[in-house]
């Protein structure tokens, strides 16, 4: 048996015990003492969170699959946890083993969003690893993150060890090797950090040397140790082949969490090049996963979890190649057994209408949208390649189908967006609502039909063409939000009309963290050590204490984001080569200028620069 | 067919909740690939209930399912399978098929066993002395104590809803009311005896096992798993 990391004391006396216990269904339960690399897998926020995520999931997997290593989970204690570790001096530790983080080989933290900073560093601190990688010794895991914020890694650059930019499937079994070899010739922790520098995709930040201008932009980036490259390339998988490790036996969390079903990524990447979203850059080039993989994975998952739900997962499912063979081979399997589809990411159209009368057969709610902006002219900028006639359309059969229920997502503040762009938001929503009431008979009618719009602020990401753009202060995007609300109530049809928005203060931290450079770093620790955890949850976020500290240590939202960035400027995640040029963002911004749109890659190549990895799309395109 | 299923809650498994003891049986019989009859409707959903549900904290080593079958294989290959996609806290242990009309496991319930072991670091100095004064204290003729509801509160007398009380070595075995229609938490005991002495309890004092549950017919306890036969 296990000893258990928390009394019982302990585990009664704080909300969801659950969370700590591990020993779920399908969580591997590897012995430490049996393997010569240990790995602890942390989410830097609360177990329900954490659990859902897929990619970690995927990773678990390709860490448990192999003879020679274990691989852990770890999760950020809850607030009532983590003040009974402090005042107890218990260590954090990993869910399967119960044993303290500190005794793992690795700790890998997997960076989702930016507003887990902090969180990053509750897991060191209460893992009692030292918060700056420079600090540590040959006693303390090396520490690796990963996930899409590596693609910025600067603001956190000085707690890390080592990031990887790139998908785990391609190095970290190399790694695991590389390790070993470091272990056996019995090397100090520099000369691993350095062996690890050597791998393709892992980035070592403390071999690097950074330089300023006056004007706080950055002067240069030098790599100051031999074995450091100049330039980190992204690692990604060529093809999407059914060898890759992926989480067939997916754990299965006692509690509901956030995500009580199992998912399948049937593609990664995008075709669409939105020009606002890193995801459709950083994850190119989009590859399909085998349609008879697919439908063999979701089976089996289904089976070894017991699951009443199955979601199709990926950036844009309708552009998934097989996407009807593996519906049409599903929805007969799911209906016999009372099994869920959830199919997120649908693009409105006849075939997705009709796949979704025939999944939520009677219980039809509601139909999602996401024409990110009001207007035309601001859909071109943005480059949502999704008409107006598109949506009225789509949302036309959506009504004569028995749906009455539309939901709209989206984005205020996105680069050269005018009042009109503004309250062509609402102008839209009605105009779906007048489509209602000429479409349905009244005798038809259930009620009123429900537009819901909602909108977030829009936030600049590294390694997107609007990585240049200036972001709007916290007053312009209420200014706006507050434009589309009273717009709103002049409309015609405003009673079957409503409208959400976001806070618009996690905004402007998520801006400084998505741009910033490695002076962020001292400010995100004097924040924590100031009390500032959990940052994410909208509630629990101190943006008083940020404010100050950013006062104290001359950090300015006019220098991360309200500026326009001259794209001369070299920028903080310039080292990092995603296989998207820049030549071709700096194209892009200049085309979102102009209001041009781009084709898709399946319409036609624009040249981004992913072919290097010479699979996928890329590949198809050229047969 | 109804068939009545008695597994155990065991070891880090005593901190998951009723609900979640209820989804996760749902999908261990999916993986186990069992013929359940699922409710008509919107949203079907597998026709079973659970047992009286177990406090947070405490382990059980006689917990009860009941759940319905539109076709089934035998009781021990029922139960291979179940075991099969489980995990050893919640281990299956036996499994009876109910006659017809039968009622649920939840509302026949009238009593059950539990077994209280002092938990370390918690044990009293002399601990004969400590049944002494228990024992003193639970053989007056009544034990009145105000129950706080929602609403008002209500005197009950603890003393009728007790069946038998005994010292196992160290530990402390009850045999008391559980149920709908009369039921007695171990730690109310406790603390109304602490309470006689002007102290206060500390549940923390004992690791508590539930060790069995009982129906009533014709005037005695019988074993939930005893309203059922073998298949």
């Amino acid at each position: 048996m296990r000893k258990p990391a928390l009394s019982d004391e302990i585990l009664l006396s704080v909300e969801k015990p659950a969370r700590y216990i591990g020993g779920e269904y399908n969580s591997y339960n590897k012995n430490p003492d049996d393997y010569p690399v240990k790995v602890a897998f942390c989410f830097p926020d609360v177990y329900e969170i954490g659990t859902a995520n897929l990619g970690m999931q995927i990773i678990y997997e390709q860490f448990n699959r192999r003879d020679d290593a274990m691989c852990d989970r770890v999760y950020s204690p809850w607030f009532d946890l983590d003040k009974i570790m402090r005042e107890k001096d218990i260590p954090l530790f990993a869910v399967e083993s119960q044993r303290p983080v500190k005794d793992f080989d690795f700790l890998l933290i997997t960076l989702s969003y930016e507003m887990c900073y902090t969180n990053v560093l509750q897991v060191l601190d209460l893992s009692k690893i030292p918060l700056h990688a420079v600090d540590r010794t040959e006693e303390h895991p090396i520490v690796i993150g990963g996930g899409a914020c590596a693609y910025n890694p600067e603001p956190i650059a000085d707690f890390f060890d080592v990031f990887y930019m790139g998908e785990s499937e391609t190095q970290y079994d190399h790694m695991v090797e590389v390790y070993k070899d470091c272990l056996e010739k019995k090397l100090s922790r520099k000369e691993i950090l350095e062996q690890l520098a050597e791998i393709p995709g892992l980035y070592v930040p403390q071999f690097y040397e950074v330089t300023y201008h006056e004007d706080g932009t950055l002067k240069s980036f030098e790599p100051v140790n031999p074995h450091a490259k100049a330039r980190i390339r992204k690692e990604a998988c060529r093809e999407m082949t059914p060898d890759l490790p992926y989480s067939i036996h997916p754990i299965v969390p006692y509690d509901r969490g956030m995500m009580d079903r199992v998912t399948m990524e049937a593609m990664r990447g995008c075709i669409r090049g939105c020009r606002f979203c890193q995801a459709g850059m950083i994850y190119r080039p989009t590859r399909n996963r085998d349609c008879e993989y697919v439908k063999k994975s979701i089976i089996e998952m289904l089976e070894s979890t017991g699951y009443d739900e199955v979601s199709i997962s990926s950036l844009s499912t309708s552009d998934y190649t097989d996407f009807k063979e593996v519906m049409d081979f599903l929805i007969p399997y799911c209906s016999e057994r009372k099994i869920n589809i959830g199919v997120p990411s649908l693009r409105i159209d006849a075939f997705s209408l009709e796949l979704m009368g025939k999944i939520q057969e009677v219980n039809k709610s509601s139909l999602t949208f996401a024409p990110e902006a009001g207007s035309q002219r601001l859909r071109n900028i943005i480059n949502k390649g999704l008409t107006e006639e598109e949506i009225l359309n789509g949302a036309k059969q959506a009504f004569e189908g028995g749906w009455n229920k539309v939901k709209l997502y989206f984005m205020l503040g996105q680069p050269f967006e005018t009042e009109d762009d503004v309250k062509a938001i609402p102008i839209l929503a009605d105009k779906i609502a007048r489509v209602y009431y000429e479409t349905v008979p009244k005798e038809q009618r259930h009620g009123k039909c429900q537009i819901q719009s909602s909108t977030s602020f829009f936030v600049p990401k590294p390694f997107t063409p609007f990585q240049w753009a200036p972001m709007c202060d916290a007053e312009t995007f209420s200014r706006k939000a507050y434009l589309v609300k009273d717009t709103m109530r002049e409309q015609l049809n405003r009673k079957s009309l409503s409208y959400h928005y976001h806070e618009e203060k996690q905004t402007e931290l998520e801006g400084v963290f998505a741009r910033g450079d490695r002076k962020l770093c001292a400010a995100i620790e004097e924040a924590y050590k100031r009390g500032c955890i959990y940052d994410a949850w909208g509630e629990y976020m101190k943006f008083d204490i940020w404010m100050q500290v950013f006062e104290e240590m001359g950090i300015t939202l006019e220098f991360y984001n309200y500026r326009e960035r001259s794209v001369d400027e070299l920028l903080p995640w310039d080292f990092i080569d995603i296989g998207v040029t820049k030549n071709y963002l700096k194209r892009e911004w200049e085309r979102a200028r102009q209001g041009i749109v781009t084709p898709n890659c399946r319409e036609k190549c624009s040249g981004c620069g992913a072919a290097v990895f010479g699979g996928g799309i890329c590949r198809e395109n050229k047969n | 067919m109804k068939i009545r299923i008695k597994f155990q809650k065991q070891g880090a498994l005593k901190f998951i909740g009723h609900l979640d003891v209820m989804r996760y049986f749902q999908k261990m019989n999916r993986r186990a690939k069992l013929d359940v009859r699922y409710t008509e409707g919107f949203s079907p959903h597998q026709e079973m209930s659970l047992a009286n549900p177990l406090s947070l904290g405490m382990t059980s080593s006689s917990e009860y399912a009941d759940i319905e079958f539109l076709s089934w294989p035998s009781r021990q290959e029922l139960i291979d399978r179940l075991n099969a996609v489980n995990v050893p806290e919640l281990w299956v242990l036996d499994a009876r098929m109910l006659p017809e009309k039968a009622k649920n496991a939840m509302s026949i319930t009238v009593a059950a066993d539990y077994t209280l072991k002092f938990r370390e670091g918690y044990k009293p100095e002399d601990i004969d002395a400590w049944y002494e004064k228990f024992f003193e204290y639970t053989a007056q003729p009544e034990i009145i104590v105000t129950k706080q509801t929602k609403t008002n509160s209500v005197e009950v007398d603890l003393k009728a809803q007790i069946h038998e009380l005994e010292r196992r070595g160290n530990d402390l075995f009850m045999k008391i009311d559980t149920g709908s229609h009369s039921n007695l938490k171990p730690e109310l005991l406790l603390s109304s005896f602490y309470a006689s002495m002007g102290q206060e309890f500390n549940e923390l004092m004992f690791e508590m096992n539930r060790d069995e549950l009982y129906g009533e017919e014709d005037g005695k306890l019988k074993a939930l798993l005893d309203y059922g036969y073998d298949f």
